[in-house]
């Protein structure tokens, strides 16, 4: 069984099969941006390094970058979040952005555990 | 509070120390010698009051507005009629003094006016969404190829050489920084539209403009079936008072549809200040540069209007925004509502068809005289291209003797001794005799 990754950035990685996961924005960072509008996603095919933005999520208070925590190339996007993007509200954790097929597995271990990331948002805060 | 803070030689010293310069000229040592000022400005000694407002007054004087002269130049600002309450709204202070007024606990007329400009700028073109406004037209149609650009992921843009030379050297600057190359789309030399024999790969729009720069009108349907089989977007450029009788860009196939908005009860003036129209198909919406008024309702269910899609505006995405010009022209946005407004559909299908009617019979009358010819046979709306047997600079100073401010002389490039006459429905018949009597006498 795979086990979700965090990043400082707030955006949750969630490992599947072989080389591929899920990227997604964890509810800490839901909450804090409050109503989303609307999400811009990322183009299936797009190569993505680590630390770049892969999507933009909107609110009704900001525009915000989400950055993907892996490497790789975007294989999948969840395009039903362009008609509702709430759901990012109502389940933050199943509300996937994209997949991406990872490039190098070894960023993984560089990421926070969700104990190492409950401790850095209660720092952060 | 002070109101007037002067800057005397101890304040000076002071900012020029903090900064630590020497003096003024260190300051602005990166402005090329040859544009700095060398010596004081050269002015007269001081004058009374009495003796100044009889001096300014006839300096004033040399100045000639379109209410003291008969005019018939446009290429691209046109002396359409303003009825007088456009002015009397306009210069209401809680209009024109507010600065940034969009908050919406005390601005619900400005931000109301703004949200019916919009809508009727998507009526007349068709389109699904129009910002709030952008500065100018020129800026518009550079809006429009930076949005296609980001929506096709794709950066060369096909313009049309019936842009406006003004907008196609506005169009340059923006690709020169904004990473973005420009093919130009040839004229057919006889109908005077636009050709398209082959767009290049990765062209993100075609740039078009109908009435072009010459006065002729595009046909927008088949070069909007070019642009798409390429996978390249369609952004038509308009004339608002051209489309009360013209079928809507939008139902011809454009994506986005921009232009210059003066025409809409906004004075010449002196070339500005202008107004940028700006309006697309919807699903572009995120892409569109500026800001969107919308309806919602209040906490009671009263109809109220608020401020969207600032969110990706340069104060809050930084350099992540879609434009980097993070405002509108809300007082020229109102004074073209509230024109709008007072002409209705009807009241602007009628001046728009007075001015296809008049310039009609003006190209007639200038077209009987035999040393002039017509170097385009497309249609037009109001404004329109002779060939003249001599410089027409030459014929306007003629004509400027008698009262007329003659067409606009066109650059090289363009027909030989090219002409380009606006008439609004301001002219009327007996103006348009006179110049056509005018010109033949300056010929003869």
């Amino acid at each position: 069984m795979s086990t979700r990754k965090y990043s400082r950035d707030h955006e949750w990685v969630l490992p599947e099969g072989e080389n591929r996961a899920k990227v997604g924005i964890t509810e800490h960072a839901a909450k804090a941006l409050g109503d989303i509008v609307f999400v811009e996603l990322p183009q299936e095919g797009d190569s993505v390094n680590a630390g770049d933005a892969l999507a933009v999520v909107e609110s009704v208070k900001a525009a915000s970058d989400v950055f993907t925590p892996v490497s790789g190339k975007v294989v999948a996007v969840n395009d039903s979040l362009e008609n509702a993007p709430e759901q990012i509200n109502q389940t933050p954790m199943e509300a996937w952005l994209a997949v991406i097929e990872i490039s190098d597995a070894g960023e993984l271990d560089a990421l926070l555990d969700e104990e190492g990331y409950r401790a850095f948002c209660e720092q952060e805060d | 509070m002070s109101s007037y803070i002067p800057i005397g030689e101890r304040e000076r010293g002071a900012m020029l120390g903090d900064l630590g310069l020497s003096g003024v000229d260190e300051l602005f040592a990166q402005v090329p010698p040859a544009l700095r000022l060398d010596g004081p400005l050269d002015l007269p000694d001081a004058m009374p009051e009495m003796a100044l407002i009889s001096h300014i007054r006839s300096l004033a004087e040399q100045n000639c507005d379109m209410d003291h002269c008969v005019s018939y130049l446009g290429a691209g600002v046109y002396d359409h009629f303003i009825p007088a309450a456009v002015d009397h709204i306009l210069r209401r202070s809680e209009f024109y003094t507010a600065y940034t007024p969009y908050q919406p606990e005390i601005s619900q007329g400005t931000l109301q006016a703004v949200f019916e400009y919009q809508s009727m700028i998507c009526a007349l073109t068709g389109m699904d969404v129009s910002n709030a406004s952008l500065y100018d037209g020129a800026t518009a149609y550079a809006e429009a190829a930076l949005l296609a650009c980001r929506a096709t992921r794709r950066n060369s843009i096909a313009v049309s050489a019936g842009l406006h030379p003004h907008v196609r050297e506005v169009l340059a600057t923006y690709g020169r920084f904004c990473g973005f190359s420009i093919e130009t789309l040839p004229l057919d030399n006889k109908q005077g539209t636009t050709i398209i024999e082959k767009l290049p790969e990765g062209t993100a729009a075609v740039l078009v403009s109908s009435p072009n720069f010459y006065g002729v009108i595009e046909d927008i349907a088949p070069l909007a079936d070019r642009a798409h089989e390429a996978g390249a977007l369609l952004a038509a450029g308009a004339d608002p008072v051209s489309l009360a009788l013209l079928k809507p860009p939008g139902e011809c196939g454009a994506d986005i549809v921009v232009g210059e908005g003066q025409a809409l009860g906004n004075a010449s003036s002196f070339g500005g200040p202008l107004l940028g129209f700006f309006a697309a198909r919807e699903k572009y919406l995120r892409q569109m540069p500026g800001r969107i008024i919308g309806q919602t309702m209040d906490h009671s269910g009263r109809t109220a209007y608020v401020m969207t899609l600032q969110t990706r505006e340069q104060h809050i995405r930084r350099e992540k925004a879609t434009s980097n010009i993070c405002s509108n022209q809300a007082l020229n946005a109102l004074a073209a509502a509230v024109y709008m407004t007072l002409m209705g559909q009807e009241g602007l299908k009628r001046a728009a068809n007075l001015c296809l009617q008049k310039s009609h019979y003006a190209y007639e009358q200038l077209l009987q005289i035999s040393e002039i010819s017509a170097p385009f046979s497309g249609p037009f709306f109001k404004e329109f291209v002779v060939s003249l047997p001599l410089a027409p600079t030459t014929v306007n100073e003629a004509l400027w003797q008698r009262g007329i401010v003659g067409g606009y002389a066109l650059p090289q490039g363009g027909p030989e001794n090219g002409w380009l006459l606006a008439v609004t429905e301001k002219r009327t018949k007996a103006q348009i005799d006179s110049l056509a009597d005018a010109v033949k006498e300056v010929l003869a």
